[in-house]
């Protein structure tokens, strides 16, 4: 494909970092391991038969009643923490990208839109985002988290509508520079329709900013939602993710038993560390300013 | 003191980059005499700016002028100058006028302020001379109430009159010669013709030389006394400009005049050059202009030689009749 | 005595601007405006970028519009093309509206050349989509024989149909601008307005695409709107020559006669301003400069907008406002010294 050459060079810029790619590894492996949990951990967290109280709350390199060997430990349950950390990941992991994806259409659309529209139908869309950015995020998230009660749908929400903003704003900004250019003028003088106008060509070329914000909102979702779990506004607990791992470990950290919200807490970090270095390079090489 | 102002042989600036080395000044060669216009003239990517940057050391990294080259100003070496001392002839014996005056100009500060930046960067001289050299300076370049707008910033004036401050910083310092890059390109037609007479006239004053960089034949044969044309890095024609634009001997010269819309026939097709200026990372061997040019044989796969007959020289290994209109 | 047709009227009107004004307003926010409630100033000044221009262009005639920066002739040939709605006045092609109330664009039977084609093409877009988009959402050919007109209207300016699959980056300007006359052509325009399609251009490559034009015009007998700094492009390729100056037409006719005797002080102070190429050595050469700057578009003075810099300008210029009107010769004129008698000296000699 023609691509190619754009495309290869862009990767071969990305491999000179070293970090960056360190960090895209991390992310990968990650990823697989949370999409493969079930082949993966040593044991089902979620299979009440194969907990025993027993087992509970014993230190990393435990090896319990079932034979298991518990390499992080087990939790107040008796569950082996590796594995519920395996599954809390792919739960974390699930509730960020679909509310990153949701709020990364929602607020390009609306973005975009605005920057097209002008006039006053911008400055009221714009308007009302910047209202709502001047928000700490969290708190609109809290708030309608305990509005809408425990489950995915509600706690998706939530998240969509304390980080669509973002991406708003963002694609607002390179939209408005791109309606300006001659290439939108040329369509509209065709004519093509608005909607076309909108998705076929302004939208596309609004993508590169668009990529680098949802690389970082994606791991703000992922600690965001972690942040309501642990606060108990978020998932219900059939579904632990790692936030709430780390709640339910909470309790027994002054116990000296640190492992059972230690390891999730550590998980998280590194998930959101990496994705952020992986972010910060695509910052570097997609916006044209940074360019040396 | 007689003899050329400023002397260059075999300029050659090459970029250096892991896709391999591309030469975008080759071997330039050129007297310029006191007072001279000479006129640069040249496409995209034939190396025009970048032989008047390479003449006052402004090429950035990776570029580098070749250590073998010899631009000489007033005598003086320039090529391989440390930068404290090219900076200390640049904007005081030599100077450059950009396509772009914000180039020239600092958008936050007063003109009054940086053009007091610029004479005080060469001389020792009160706030008050200061001021009176900079109004001086701007009314020769033709700006009225030059005291009252001395205390405004760049933004506050049209483009055709920051233009004529970025002029006016130039010969602040009279220099002995003014390297003018496509300095009324930007501008409207009524005002480059303002321009054009200013810089002329300013030249005339003053003795100063000056290199005309332009991609417009029509301009460079109004003010350049003679005229060197640029073709992928080299200068493939050079003469005394009438002589070059009414018998010119290179074709791609020859081209170039011809497919001016002035001297074809309304209405009808011009005499164009077929394809488009070559690439500087895949030039074709020999002569560059070969593959776009009626005359080329085999003879063209070997680069020509340069030619001086006189005042005039040229590259090509079939040059055109001296007769010819 | 008979009645003179109304100004700028060209033997057959097919395109007609009547009286069309373009006025922008400063955007003002909700916060000027909550500020203004407030009792703070608004500044409240209007570009009035065209101001009741009266122009016809006759089927397949080419018209060159000629004007510095800022004169409104980029403004005005977007109101024609439909990307610009005009707050005064109407446009019409043959005999229909350019744009319905809203200011959509209603019409595929005027389209665009701009003068970039570095801007003017998607970057994203492959040279094959950019030519068949338009006439596959307006149901001019079906998808499946896209294909085939995309390499069709590639051949006609003179570009390879493989190029259908790469992107513009690909290209150099030349090619590109090529890619833009294919896209607009691949509407099978009537009425085809060029802003400035060979400013951007290297000169060797202008020729080529002036000759491009010249080729078009004979093939598709297309009629042409030509906007132009450049004097000697649109003397080479349009029949009649229209001068705009702060918004105004200031001057009509053909582009022989316009060239050879101009009537209007800034005509002729534009053309003395072009330099021409100088080949004796002891002509004088050189230019004349027209006096003055360029007055403000939001500013413009009073009267006769060129009266500060008109060496002949009375007091009347200084007041009233110039209309156009067709002298005897039939040239077309905004200017209060303008007579029926032919100039006796004759311009350039």
């Amino acid at each position: 494909m023609d691509t190619s050459t754009p495309l290869r060079r862009f990767l071969a810029e990305f491999l000179e970092n070293r970090v960056a790619v360190a960090a895209a590894v991390v992310v990968v492996v990650i990823l697989l391991l949370a999409m493969f949990a079930p082949l993966v951990a040593p044991q089902d967290p979620y299979d009440l038969s194969g907990l025993t109280l027993r087992d509970a709350r014993r230190p990393p390199g435990f090896v319990g009643s079932t034979g298991i060997h518990h390499l992080l430990g087990t939790d107040a349950q008796g569950r082996d923490l590796l594995s519920a950390i395996l599954y809390g990941l792919r739960i974390s992991l699930e509730m960020g990208l679909a509310a990153g994806a949701l709020a990364f259409v929602i607020g390009a659309l609306l973005g975009t839109g605005a920057a097209y529209a002008g006039g006053r139908i911008e400055s009221l869309i714009m308007r009302i985002v910047d209202l709502q950015l001047s928000f700490p995020a969290i708190l609109l998230a809290f708030v309608l988290a305990a509005l809408l009660g425990q489950g995915r749908g509600p706690l998706i929400t939530a998240l969509v509508a304390a980080q669509y903003a973002y991406f708003a704003r963002t694609a607002h900004g390179s939209a408005a520079a791109e309606r300006q250019k001659d290439y939108v003028e040329a369509a509209l003088s065709i004519p093509l329709s608005a909607p076309r106008v909108v998705l076929r060509h302004i939208l596309p070329n609004c993508l590169p900013p668009l990529i680098v914000v949802a690389t970082v909102q994606v791991a703000a979702a992922v600690s965001l939602e972690a942040t309501l779990s642990f606060l108990g506004v978020g998932l219900p607990p059939t579904e632990p993710s790692l936030g709430m791992l780390i709640a339910n470990g909470f309790q027994y950290m002054l116990s000296g038993r640190y492992w059972i919200s230690i390891y999730p807490g550590v998980a998280l970090i590194i998930l959101i560390v990496a994705i952020n270095l992986v972010g910060d390079q695509l910052r570097d090489q997609l916006n044209p300013r940074l360019k040396r | 003191m007689t003899g050329p102002i400023l002397r260059v042989r075999d300029l050659t600036t090459r970029f250096r980059s892991r896709a391999g080395t591309v030469t975008v000044v080759d071997g330039v060669s050129f007297t310029l005499d006191r007072g001279e216009v000479l006129g640069l003239v040249g496409e995209s990517g034939s190396g025009k700016s970048m032989t008047g940057f390479s003449l006052i050391g402004l090429v950035d990294e990776p570029g580098r002028v070749e250590p073998t080259a010899s631009v000489e100003l007033d005598g003086r070496e320039l090529v391989g100058l440390a930068e404290p001392e090219m900076r200390a002839l640049r904007g005081r014996r030599i100077s450059m006028v950009f396509q772009d005056p914000m180039m020239t100009l600092n958008p936050v500060l007063s003109i009054g302020d940086q053009m007091g930046l610029v004479i005080a960067a060469h001389h020792r001289m009160s706030r008050a001379d200061m001021a009176t050299r900079a109004a001086e300076a701007l009314t020769r370049v033709g700006i009225p109430e030059a005291r009252a707008r001395l205390d405004a910033y760049p933004h506050q004036f049209s483009g055709g009159m920051r233009q004529r401050v970025a002029i006016a910083i130039a010969i602040l310092n009279h220099p002995a010669v003014i390297i003018a890059d496509e300095p009324t390109t930007a501008l409207d037609v009524s005002i480059q013709a303002q321009i054009l007479v200013e810089l002329q006239r300013l030249a005339r004053e003053d003795g100063t030389a000056m290199i005309w960089i332009s991609h417009d034949l029509a301009t460079v044969s109004t003010v350049a006394d003679r005229v060197a044309v640029m073709y992928a890095g080299r200068i493939v024609e050079h003469g005394p400009t009438t002589a070059v634009l009414s018998r010119p001997r290179h074709p791609y010269t020859r081209g170039l005049l011809d497919s001016l819309p002035s001297r074809g026939e309304p209405g009808h097709d011009l005499a164009q050059i077929p394809g488009a200026p070559p690439s500087l990372a895949a030039l074709p061997p020999g002569c560059a202009f070969a593959p776009r040019c009626g005359h080329a044989d085999a003879a063209c796969g070997v680069a020509p030689p340069a030619t001086e007959v006189g005042p005039r020289g040229w590259r090509c290994h079939h040059p055109l009749e001296e007769a010819r209109r | 005595m008979t009645l003179a047709p109304p100004a700028g009227v060209a033997a057959e009107a097919f395109v007609v601007l009547d009286k069309v004004g373009k006025i922008f307003a400063p955007q003002i926010s909700l916060a000027e405006e909550l500020l203004a409630h407030l009792g703070a100033g608004l500044d409240r000044r209007v570009l009035h970028a065209v101001d009741g221009v009266d122009l016809t262009i006759a089927k397949g005639e080419a018209l060159g519009l000629v004007g510095e920066s800022g004169c409104g002739k980029s403004t005005l040939g977007r109101i024609l093309a439909g990307i610009h709605r005009a707050s005064e006045g109407r446009v019409r092609i043959d005999g229909r509206p350019v744009t319905d109330a809203a200011g959509r664009k209603t019409t595929t039977r005027v389209q665009t050349v701009f003068q970039d084609p570095f801007a003017s093409l998607d970057p994203r877009m492959t040279v094959g989509e950019t030519i068949s988009e338009g006439p596959i959402a307006h149901g001019f050919v079906e998808r499946r024989a896209a294909q085939a007109h995309v390499a069709e209207w590639l051949l006609r300016v003179g570009l390879d149909p493989a190029f259908a699959r790469r992107f513009p980056h690909q290209f150099s300007g030349g090619q590109r601008q090529r890619v833009a006359i294919a896209r607009a052509l691949a509407m099978r325009p009537d009425v085809l307005v060029c802003d400035e399609p060979v400013a951007s251009l290297d000169v060797s490559i202008q020729a080529q695409i002036v000759n491009l034009f010249l080729k078009l015009r004979r093939d598709l007998g297309l009629t042409l709107l030509f906007i132009s700094h450049d004097l000697g492009v649109v003397r080479h390729l349009c029949d009649r020559v229209a001068i705009m100056y702060l918004g105004r037409i200031v001057e009509v006719g053909t582009a022989a006669e316009v060239y050879g005797h101009p009537r209007h002080p800034y005509t002729r102070a534009l053309l003395d301003s072009v330099p021409r190429l100088r080949l004796d050595p002891d002509a004088a050469g050189g230019v004349s400069p027209i006096s003055g700057e360029l007055p403000s578009p939001l500013a413009p003075p009073p009267g006769c907008h060129f009266h500060p810099r008109c060496p002949l300008a009375e007091a009347r210029c200084r007041v009233e406002r110039p209309l156009l009107r067709r002298l005897a010769d039939g040239r077309d004129v905004a200017c209060h010294l303008a007579t029926d008698a032919p100039p006796h000296v004759p311009h350039g000699g």
